[in-house]
């Protein structure tokens, strides 16, 4: 972060934070040894954010497939708490967010709505969790003696291509992925990388298993067509793409069947359930019934 | 003294296969413009007829007949009228359930056993069921007023060629949409005379285009502009195709595609009943069933009984002519899948895998396989990875639940899969842990209107039957 933002009273010099990438729980840099200087609005230097290579994309999918035995099988009320526990830690870091908001051009009033609506993003999502099985799961009344139930259950792993807002619409995305119990691996905004990274030190301390958010910041046409061709990434949302990458990574995505998603939206609108149904899949058991 | 089975045939008398069928569009048969082709009996061999073949131009026409009945009739109508008319279908597939039961055993080769008990009925199930959402469906979870999505296209397979059908036109038309579909290439006939049912339940010209041909006629109706809306039932190879085509595209997709299930049998099952199930999982519809139970998973601690009783159950299915009433086992479906199914079998020997068949006699002429199963089989080998999409069983054995869920789990598909055992905490930890979109408990292969049916992985996406099949078909 620049000197200008976090100068003091006193002339001591800042200690800056150097923005790595997030992959199973950990900070690591690139193993490219790359990174892309990231600037604000009038083209001054605010940090330099990790370059991630083919290699992150996989090691981050590795991650994320690593965990989700684990999140996938936690009971939906222990992922609501720990979703909630996300919004408390956001709660807690929220200046740093707005500081982190005016870099990208946001005014001082904007960029506080921005962190608070996305902190109560979090504490809508977090209710979602024991709930979104009731409202799309059935009980179904097949014509036999049979007990019939579907219930819906995480598609896996769920590449994310995030939206260019940096903060509002990347928790906008990803929470409804997690909350159901997939596990992630989100390529931030590319001009405004920061703020992704530092949600991955709130998700850090957040109670939230290693591997269910994996962040990535880098070149988004470099990254998306790995991450859109990785056969064992179920599902991919392209939100953060534009129009015309759209055909070459869904005809990427096809290669091994994914789940493809993508919806531009207002992120100030009431985000509806779209968002979680795209990455469940029903499944329907069925049993006899007798004596 | 020995018991035989005298022969039950089911009478033919109650089809009238014409010479030749056009193509039908807009509400009238007409004919197409590409090289038409022959359907066969695969039990004999004998062809039934020839049959229109659809080309770019006739696939054009039939769109624009589907998107003026949507734009002008199908999509203004009341969803309650549109009820009716489902309903009506619903009954007069009941009044004429012998004659397609008949046709569809003749063209396809399955067991009028199945056609008549299973198939047909199924079929009328599931008209009446999706008759009722029509004017329901703001009650569906899609919001207050969910609009229907336009044309659809719909291309099915032809394993189950009529309730592949039901399951396509169904919930499409009572969601509002018109829809253009094409039957398999080798099993058209059925859904020609569902045309007919068509007419007769006086439904507006252009609401359903039937259009036959082979895989070019398929291309051209999903890659059809037109489309709005493309449902594919099918081998993963051609889905993955279709999912290519439509890339970038706003058209919404369905895939229901291939299979290589689990039935995973643990010690403490039932195991007369588990063999039953494992019986039914692979050998109903001749193993032609994308959810088939086509790997058992046995523990191995039961595993030498359970395939001693296996193999005597085996011995008396029957193998024959799918007109007999006691047939268990009918023709393969054609040449080509017969010619897939020694390939695969003969893999399954030469990776090492033991074959074995009960003695069988097979008829001289069509299309047949014996019953078949391998035992000693690997994760590794082909005959435990592939769709064989037959009557063969790749027999693996377990020792601990983590081990059974593990090996289920090992593909890439994630359609169906089986789980016998006694103990109801089993089932459900068991269930929980399979990667498939149904999971058969103590039964297998059952089916229902009311009972979403789809994939998770490879095997597609998108869900038919239930409230869940609504989605695929409405604007939301």
């Amino acid at each position: 972060m620049s000197e200008r933002m976090t100068k003091r009273m006193s002339d001591r010099l800042a200690v800056r934070k150097t923005y790595k990438l997030y992959i199973g729980g950990a900070f690591p840099r690139s193993e490219s040894g790359r990174s892309y200087p990231v600037t604000d609005t009038k083209d001054r230097f605010v940090a330099n954010a990790s370059h991630a290579s083919r290699k992150d994309v996989r090691d981050a999918v590795s991650a994320a497939r690593k965990a989700f035995g684990g999140w996938s099988g936690r009971t939906a009320y222990n992922r609501a708490q720990i979703l909630y526990r996300i919004a408390e830690m956001l709660e807690g870091r929220r200046d740093q967010f707005i500081t982190e908001l005016r870099h990208t051009g946001a005014s001082k009033t904007q960029a506080a709505n921005e962190v608070d609506a996305a902190i109560d993003r979090w504490v809508w999502y977090a209710g979602w969790a024991d709930k979104i099985s009731t409202v799309a799961g059935a009980a179904n009344p097949v014509s036999g003696p049979f007990f019939n139930f579907s219930t819906p259950e995480p598609t896996g792993v769920v590449g994310i291509i995030a939206p260019d807002s940096p903060l509002l619409g990347l928790v906008s995305v990803v929470a409804p992925a997690i909350v159901t119990g997939n596990t992630t691996v989100v390529i931030a905004s590319e001009p405004a990388p920061l703020p992704a990274i530092t949600l991955a030190e709130v998700l850090a301390t957040s109670d939230l298993p290693g591997g269910v958010i994996n962040i990535l910041t880098g070149h988004r046409t470099e990254l998306a067509p790995w991450l859109a061709s990785h056969m064992d990434v179920n599902a991919i949302d392209l939100t953060g793409v534009p129009d015309a990458d759209v055909p070459s990574l869904e005809d990427a995505a096809a290669g091994n069947l994914k789940r493809v998603f993508r919806a531009s939206e207002d992120w100030a609108d009431d985000p509806g359930t779209a968002r979680m149904t795209a990455f469940l899949e029903v499944k329907t058991v069925w049993h006899p019934v007798g004596v | 003294m020995v018991f035989e089975y005298a022969p039950a045939p089911e009478s033919r008398s109650v089809v009238d296969i014409r010479g030749s069928y056009g193509l039908f569009i807009d509400g009238e048969f007409v004919d197409g413009h590409g090289e038409p082709f022959k359907t066969i009996n695969p039990a004999d061999e004998a062809v039934l007829a020839d049959v229109a073949c659809a080309d770019e131009a006739d696939v054009d026409r039939a769109v624009k007949a589907a998107r003026i009945a949507f734009e002008r009739v199908w999509g203004p109508m009341p969803g309650a009228e549109r009820a009716k008319y489902l309903y009506r279908i619903a009954r007069i597939i009941q009044e004429r359930s012998r004659e397609l039961a008949v046709l569809e055993s003749i063209d396809n080769g399955k067991p009028i056993r199945e056609s008549r008990d299973v198939d047909v009925p199924l079929v009328a199930a599931w008209f009446f069921y999706y008759a009722g959402w029509a004017d329901k469906l703001g009650h569906a979870g899609f919001g207050p007023d969910p609009k229907p999505v336009g044309v659809a296209g719909q291309v099915i397979p032809w394993n189950f060629p009529l309730l592949m059908l039901a399951w396509k036109i169904a919930p499409a038309l009572a969601c509002g949409n018109t829809v253009v579909l094409k039957p398999a290439e080798t099993t058209p006939l059925t859904a020609l005379l569902f045309a007919d049912i068509c007419r007769q339940a006086d439904l507006p010209p252009g609401v359903v285009n039937i259009i036959t041909g082979a895989g070019d006629t398929g291309r051209a109706l999903v890659a059809h502009e037109g489309v709005d809306k493309v449902a594919f039932t099918g081998s993963t190879d051609v889905g993955r195709q279709i999912a290519r085509t439509l890339a970038g595209t706003s058209k919404k997709l369905t895939l229901e595609l291939g299979g290589k299930a689990a039935n995973i049998v643990y010690a403490d099952a039932a195991l007369d009943q588990a063999v039953e199930g494992i019986v039914n999982g692979i050998f109903f519809n001749q193993g032609h069933v994308c959810c088939a139970g086509s790997r058992l998973l046995v523990q191995e601690s039961v595993a030498e009984e359970v395939l001693e009783r296996l193999k005597a159950r085996m011995a008396t299915l029957r193998v024959g002519d799918p007109l007999d009433k006691n047939t268990d086992i009918g023709a393969i479906n054609s040449a080509a899948q017969l010619d897939k199914i020694r390939e695969l079998s003969a893999a399954g020997e030469q990776e090492g895998a033991g074959r074995w068949s009960p003695p069988c006699q097979l008829p001289d002429r069509g299309f047949w396989f014996a019953p078949t199963l391998f035992t000693g089989v690997a994760q590794s080998h082909r005959i435990a990875r592939e769709e064989i999409f037959g009557p063969v069983l790749s027999v693996l054995t377990f020792r601990t639940p983590e081990e059974a869920v593990t090996k289920a789990n090992n593909t890439p598909y994630g359609l169906s899969a089986g789980i016998w055992t006694e103990k109801g905490s089993q089932i459900l930890w068991t269930a929980q842990r399979l990667r498939a979109g149904v999971v058969w408990a103590n039964t297998f292969n059952k089916f229902d209107p009311a009972s979403p049916f789809g994939g998770y992985k490879e095997s597609g996406f998108g869900r038919e039957g239930g409230r869940h099949g609504l989605e695929a078909y409405l604007n939301v």
